[in-house]
């Protein structure tokens, strides 16, 4: 299986994972590690001068993984910005999910927000992953606009629903000169697979594994399940045909 | 003199720098960024950016999230 040069970085695993939803920080680590991920998103929140003791930094030092820093909160392109220049400072890395969606009961990315934010950061320097609807159009838009990769959604967050736009994904994959990560409403690792099969270069999952009753097995089978789909896809599935193609000799000697 | 620090009231010298700031609410200098008045200050300006009186600052860290 292939590696995944991807920016200024090279990814053994095409498994990404978001840190949302762990019933605790050690959990969440233990699932971090069982899944071979070696990207991973964080939000960001003020720190409560009264109790400071949200160690989730402390148990992200993990060899290999890097911090993948989201602007989660953000209702536009302006309040994107400025979680991003925090988040750089922060956390000091370039690197940066944009995701602005102000709607709350689908969480749907608004694109021209996204569109306007993504322009200003890859102009400050920023590795851009932009959280969007499978919209082939607004892909090509955001590689114009120095997108470093896009990050289509599959279904509503958290909703697991699978690859709802698959269709759409399809012709994204067909058309994308930048990675394409598909993100959100991954629910099993049945999906992870198929969007791997499909060609995307990654998946990002966090709802599907952190709400399990066991994180870490489910970790394990996703990272199983992203290796299966990129070695089959590599490999090259066979065609599809609606008559049959026997897969044994007729045999002569019973008729 | 009064700031405000993540929209609570907070009591701090005159003059006072960010970093001073960060020192006296015992908050981590790693993992963490700063804003006063919505402009981010870096962090190596910290021992050299003066607060004033009514500056409404943000002081971020990470977090759980997808």
């Amino acid at each position: 299986m292939s590696a995944f040069n991807f920016a200024d970085k090279t990814f053994s695993s095409r498994l990404f994972l978001g840190t949302g939803k762990f019933k605790n920080n050690t959990l969440m680590k233990d699932s971090v590690i069982e899944s071979g991920s070696e990207l991973v998103t964080v939000a960001l929140k003020r720190v409560d001068v009264k109790d400071k003791n949200d160690d989730l930094l402390n148990h992200l030092h993990i060899p290999n993984v890097h911090l993948l820093p989201n602007t989660s909160g953000a209702r536009t392109a302006k309040e994107a910005v400025f979680a991003a220049e925090l988040a750089r400072e922060a956390l000091e890395t370039n690197w940066l999910k944009l995701e602005i969606h102000p709607d709350p009961k689908y969480l749907l990315p608004d694109a021209i927000e996204t569109l306007k934010a993504c322009e200003e950061l890859a102009k400050k320097g920023f590795i851009v992953l932009p959280y969007i609807h499978a919209d082939p159009v607004l892909c090509k838009l955001l590689e114009s606009a120095g997108t470093a990769a896009v990050m289509p959604l599959g279904a509503p967050i958290g909703s697991n629903k699978g690859l709802v736009s698959i269709d759409f994904l399809e012709i994204i994959i067909e058309q994308s000169n930048v990675p394409v990560i598909v993100d959100a409403g991954i629910g099993a690792p049945s999906h992870a697979a198929k969007a791997m099969e499909i060609g995307a270069d990654a998946v990002l999952v966090n709802t599907a594994i952190a709400v399990s009753d066991n994180p870490v097995q489910m970790a394990k089978a996703f990272k199983l399940a992203v290796e299966a789909g990129r070695m089959a896809y590599e490999a090259k599935l066979a065609p599809v045909t609606s008559k049959a193609h026997a897969s044994s000799p007729l045999t002569a000697f019973l008729g | 003199m009064q700031i405000k620090v993540n929209n609570q009231e907070v009591e701090m010298p005159n003059n006072c720098t960010v970093n001073e700031l960060i020192v006296a609410q015992k908050i981590p200098h790693k993992g963490v960024a700063i804003a006063v008045n919505n402009k981010v200050v870096p962090k190596i300006n910290w021992g050299n950016f003066i607060i004033n009186p009514n500056d409404e600052i943000l002081i971020i860290t990470a977090t759980q999230g997808g």
